[in-house]
């Protein structure tokens, strides 16, 4: 802390906890030998690709459908994941009822069970034969093997991400602040609505973010409920899988580029947004 | 008499300001009726389900299916993943947090971005890349051939994309704690004369053993689930290849449903198992592996 002045001109603060040599060697030797070496692999193989062929596979409509399914399904995904998260966070965190515990550890539930095993359940339970899907075929609603079968996977798969990161966030809130919008003269509604719900908007934007990034390149749990009909149901991820079963790498390659590309600007958008509306509003963070 | 008055009018007050502070009745009972049927409908009933379709043809035919040597094969190769890539990210982990935490220096905020990479790649992508680096039509690949080196299609592969996928498990769960915790207890051991190593074992690692576990926990789910990655570089063969994940794909395309879910069903187990031990833990040392759960 003292030395914050002269630091200036270190790579490092002086400190007597020995050990930082080790430490960032292992660091840097394993990030640059697991993740960074092969992501520049990638990099390099789109790049070789030249513009003019990247151009005609990125427009190739199979592909554009792909990811225009794989991007749609995810924002609508994420944004029942907002709705229903911060409700479900907003239950656990207020309210008291019987098996509140138990719910609270199945929120996690889609972290720790394997995207296959989700993936099969989910289609289990809509497809039209299924436990739920047989209810529904009846009344003319087909959701497994549809677009809206990829929405319901990508829903299981996101909820924690909602959950779990407005959940500490609304623990934290000041019950003083509803107390003064009360005295102050507002009704129940418009204080959740104009004083709580946008001091939580920081919080509810990183998970949406979190949801959408995780959708967009969700594979497992997708495939089965999915149906895979090119142009129609068929997403990126699987699209990637499907060009490199025909051994046509370039394709691959381009899909997975324009993939990485578009997830990180809509990141870059949305922590611009969430640095702005926590400079707005915010709690805690 | 002043006294009654005054308490009356306490608890007058705390009425009205419970009254003000929470919703009607009515709105709780929505809501709370909205949760559950939400939690129901997209968690409970998958879970149940895979119960259910696994013992559809009772428990005999499921311990059948279970003895199966394919399926065996991919309980061992699963197991052999998991205990070759957690112990690396464990390892990785710690080095990690000891930098980042314990230590200012230039370019930190850059390289915690770096370490949660892997979260924001798709696992089918982080399959490709290893495809693109050591396949046939890659640099490393002709060379690796001529030596008669196998990762694609084996289990080097396997075990790499897991580690690339489950990277950041265990230096995010430490990273916010030791954070918290500051560098004090390592100074005060070091003052008394231990050595580095000393202090790391006898005053770092209690301190963090708890959000270790936790860390330990989820790499070692994701690890032992992970689907995408390991898909695109396992080649699926079958009784070699094939994890336990990848077991139950080809069970259920190959529409025997009862064999697909009852590997399932062992996976549901894992998944029920880590659950259980996270709320454990989170219970019982809540503040010990607080900060972690705000990412």
């Amino acid at each position: 802390m003292t030395a914050r002045t002269a630091s200036l001109w270190q790579f490092r603060q002086p400190s007597v906890i020995p050990g930082f040599g080790l430490a960032l060697g292992v660091t840097l030797s394993w990030l640059i030998l697991i993740i960074l070496i092969p992501l520049s692999g990638l990099a390099w193989r789109s790049s070789a690709l030249g513009w003019s062929t990247f151009w005609a596979l990125a427009t190739d409509q199979r592909t554009v459908n792909a990811l225009r399914i794989s991007f749609g399904t995810a924002f609508v995904a994420a944004l029942i994941n907002v709705v229903f998260g911060v409700i479900l966070a907003w239950v656990l965190v207020r309210y008291r009822f019987p098996g509140k515990r138990i719910i609270d550890a199945m929120v996690d539930l889609p972290f720790a069970l394997p995207t296959a095993v989700a993936g099969i359940a989910l289609t289990t339970l809509y497809a039209p034969n299924g436990w739920i899907g047989s209810l529904l075929a009846p009344l003319g609603i087909k959701i497994a093997f549809t677009p809206i079968g990829i929405v319901f996977a990508l829903v299981f798969v996101g909820l924690p991400f909602v959950v779990r990161t407005v959940q500490p966030i609304m623990e934290e809130i000041d019950k003083e602040v509803e107390e003064a919008a009360a005295t102050l003269g507002a009704n129940r509604f418009q204080t959740i609505s104009r004083v709580l719900l946008p001091g939580l908007a920081p919080a509810v934007l990183t998970g949406f973010a979190l949801a959408f990034a995780r959708g967009v390149g969700e594979y497992g749990s997708v495939i089965f409920i999915a149906g895979n009909l090119p142009y129609i149901s068929e997403i990126a991820p699987l699209l990637i899988v499907i060009r490199l079963e025909e051994f046509n790498y370039p394709a691959a390659t381009a899909i997975a580029a324009i993939m990485l590309m578009i997830s990180f600007v809509m990141l870059l958008i949305i922590n611009t947004i969430q640095a702005w509306s926590r400079r707005r509003y915010g709690y805690g963070a | 008499m002043a006294h009654d008055g005054a308490t009356t009018a306490g608890t007058g007050n705390t009425e009205l300001v419970r009254v003000a502070t929470s919703e009607h009745r009515m709105a709780r009972y929505t809501l709370i009726g909205l949760a559950l049927c939400f939690v129901g409908l997209f968690l409970v009933l998958p879970l149940a389900a895979v119960f259910t379709e696994a013992f559809r043809n009772g428990p005999g035919e499921f311990l059948t299916v279970l003895s199966d040597p394919e399926t065996f094969a991919a309980i061992e190769l699963t197991l052999l993943v998991a205990v070759i890539a957690v112990p690396l990210n464990l390892v990785f982990g710690i080095a990690a947090a000891w930098a980042i935490a314990k230590f200012e220096f230039k370019g930190k905020a850059f390289l915690t971005t770096l370490i949660d990479l892997p979260f924001s790649v798709s696992p089918v992508i982080s399959g490709l890349v290893f495809i693109l680096l050591f396949g046939s039509h890659s640099l490393l690949g002709p060379w690796l051939q001529h030596h008669g080196v196998q990762i694609l299609f084996a289990v080097p592969g396997i075990v790499l994309a897991t580690i690339f996928v489950t990277f950041p498990f265990v230096a995010r769960e430490l990273i916010p704690l030791m954070q918290e915790q500051g560098t004090s207890d390592e100074e005060a051991a070091l003052s008394l004369g231990a050595s580095g190593w000393q202090t790391f074992w006898y005053v770092t690692l209690p301190n963090i053993k708890w959000g270790l576990l936790y860390g330990v926990l989820l790499c070692n789910a994701r690890a032992m689930g992970e689907f995408g990655a390991v898909s695109v570089v396992s080649g699926h063969i079958r009784g070699l290849t094939n994890t336990m994940p990848l077991q139950v794909e080809i069970l259920y395309n190959e529409y025997n449903f009862v064999a697909a879910f009852a590997v399932a069903t062992l996976l549901a187990l894992l998944a029920l198992v880590t659950l259980v031990l996270k709320s454990l833990l989170e219970m019982k040392y809540s503040e010990q592996i607080a900060a972690s759960r705000r990412h």
